[in-house]
């Protein structure tokens, strides 16, 4: 109980960090803060009046103070192009975001576990080369070119699938929500089934080296098991592998949700970019960063779970 | 090893070199494809067959041409030219970045694993910057300045420099307990000179491998940035706006997404194929750390 309390205190100054560095960020960009608010279009009394509404002529640190205490109390601020409460209009967008994440993350660990497993057994033969090259050509070719070559392949040429758009779970039910996804998450998926199947592969191939495998080889243990011993004791740097892979998920989404014009967080970043609603830029950051810390808690709090001697 | 010392004499340089390069076969891989983009890019100025900028409405959308090699896009442009000047703006935010991030993140490596009040303070920071998703920092450093070439060097470098500042601070701390530093102090070097002479030349060799990464995906998430309409100008011939641009005409002319995509991930594949290659040659322990 009291390691459990330690993990989730660890993680208050990070998320304090994340804060200040999310404040910071439009107060230290060259240019004054209300301008850039204001748009190109704003005049100089425009300006002048957004910088009293906002209180940005107050000192940084009573800024950053009122602007902390209203997001503890929840309160992410409004829309500056929208008029809506930043909750409000996440809520309406994060659907399709955890939809993606989800399933491609699934999808993700449900092929590369047993590819990076089935690479390390045969390492240094034609198959493990062959899993290898597809992993550095994965990591290699961008995201958004994969994602039009998947459109042009399985929606134009073969008119399979949906070549863009996104299905409500509950508009359409599940058969509809799943043509939708089926793109995006395979196009988003190839990233990280390249990056958990080398993990994978480089610490089978570790445990494959220890005595009690060669023990249970010896005793006459069939392959699978024996794999199945290798894997549980891999199980932690492939785990720490999906928890950084969950922060470049949140990245991933952006572009892939652009590619299949999907309206989720990551499209109304790129909007808000261009709207220069700041408001809705901060809170997607402070809740990226949210998820990463607390996904990577968890996977911290699993290896008690994976390995019962880690218990100090 | 053994081959070594059972022979009369040892083998002449040549040979001995020649094997190496052929031990690591993706090292001499990845740095030819890595050269022929480079030396591609570079000659653009003369291998470019129209100007990049050049817009003829006559011609928009066209196929592989005698006048057109790779065909045109919206604009009448030519993809070919476009394509070739666009590996310059590639291959220059990768160089830049990696520097710059390697730079500053040994600088404030060097201070956390040296500086021991300063230690918790630098790595604090270092851990909420690394809570962002990269992409999302560079989006929105991007969002508050004005876009151009430098601020999207910059957008990319901030998030990159945790990396490094991780991998040093790491180093440091086992450099910091060896004999000859310890020596160095016992004698009264000054901790610049230590830092200079003793324990940055140990760190080359990893550095070199996590800079070289860091430039693949540098060049990766330029041209991500560029595609979500948030990177370099849009006038500029890079192949993320190459790709953007082409986006709305893929049943038209898949091509003009294809030629600047495939030298993306060619460039991409060579500087990882490198990374992996220099890691395995210059020391195989690195593999467990990167």
């Amino acid at each position: 109980m009291g390691y459990l309390l330690r993990r989730i205190a660890a993680t208050l100054p990070v998320m304090a960090v994340v804060a200040l560095i999310v404040f910071l960020l439009i107060h230290l960009a060259p240019g004054d803060p209300a301008a850039l608010i204001a748009g190109d279009l704003a005049t100089a009394d425009d300006i002048a009046k957004l910088r009293t509404a906002l209180g940005l002529d107050e000192p940084l640190w009573r800024q950053f103070a009122r602007w902390a205490t209203r997001l503890l109390q929840g309160d992410f601020g409004t829309s500056i192009f929208t008029q809506m409460p930043v909750t409000a209009l996440l809520a309406q967008r994060i659907e399709p975001t955890l939809s993606i994440a989800v399933l491609t993350m699934s999808l993700a660990v449900a092929v590369a576990v047993p590819l990076g497993t089935l690479a390390a057994y045969a390492a240094g033969r034609w198959i493990d080369r062959l899993v290898m090259l597809f992993a550095v050509l994965a990591f290699s070719v961008p995201i958004f070119m994969v994602g039009y070559l998947l459109v042009y392949l399985f929606a134009i040429q073969l008119p399979w699938l949906p070549v863009q758009g996104y299905v409500r779970l509950g508009e359409g039910g599940v058969g509809p929500w799943l043509r939708s996804l089926t793109l995006p998450c395979i196009n988003l998926a190839l990233v990280y089934i390249a990056l958990i199947t080398r993990m994978t592969r480089a610490t089978v191939l570790e445990v494959l080296q220890e005595d009690y495998i060669r023990t249970a080889r010896a005793k006459g243990l069939g392959v699978l098991a024996v794999l199945g011993h290798a894997l549980r004791n891999a199980a932690i740097p492939i785990a720490t592998t999906v928890g950084v892979g969950i922060a470049l998920l949140i990245g991933g989404v952006v572009v892939t949700e652009t590619v299949f014009a999907i309206p989720g967080v990551g499209r109304l970043v790129i909007d808000s970019v261009q709207r220069h609603d700041y408001p809705v830029i901060q809170s997607v950051l402070l809740l990226s960063a949210g998820v990463y810390v607390l996904v990577n808690l968890l996977i911290d709090l699993s290896y008690r779970w994976f390995d019962p001697r880690i218990n100090a | 090893m053994s081959a070594v010392t059972l022979s009369d004499q040892p083998p002449p340089l040549l040979s001995s070199r020649a094997r190496w390069l052929r031990k690591h076969p993706t090292l001499i891989v990845g740095a030819l494809l890595l050269l022929a983009v480079t030396l591609l890019s570079l000659t653009a100025p003369w291998l470019a067959s129209h100007d990049p900028q050049e817009i003829d409405p006559m011609a928009r959308l066209q196929g592989s041409s005698a006048e057109h090699w790779l065909g045109t896009d919206a604009m009448g442009r030519d993809v070919f030219s476009r394509a070739l000047w666009g590996g310059q703006v590639s291959l220059q935010v990768g160089l830049t970045v990696a520097v710059l991030s390697t730079v500053l993140g040994v600088l404030l490596g060097l201070i956390a694993g040296f500086v021991r009040w300063a230690d918790g303070p630098v790595m604090r920071v270092m851990d909420g910057m690394m809570a962002i998703p990269g992409i999302l920092l560079a989006i929105a450093l991007m969002a508050v300045t004005r876009a151009s070439m430098t601020t999207v060097i910059v957008a990319i470098t901030v998030p990159e420099i945790p990396r490094v500042v991780r991998l040093v601070r790491s180093l440091s701390l086992i450099l910091r307990e060896q004999l000859f530093v310890e020596a160095a102090r016992a004698v009264g070097t000054r901790l610049a000179a230590i830092l200079w002479r003793h324990v940055l030349p140990n760190m080359v060799a990893p550095l070199l491998v996590q800079a070289t990464f860091i430039a693949a995906s540098a060049v990766l998430i330029e041209a991500s940035l560029s595609f979500l309409g948030v990177g370099v100008p849009p006038q500029v011939p890079s192949w993320g706006n190459m790709m953007a641009e082409g986006r709305n005409f893929i049943g038209v002319a898949f091509s003009i997404i294809v030629y600047p995509g495939l030298l993306l991930a060619a460039t991409v594949l060579a500087i990882n194929l490198l990374g992996d290659g220099l890691r395995d040659a210059l020391d195989p322990r690195l593999a467990r750390q990167l």
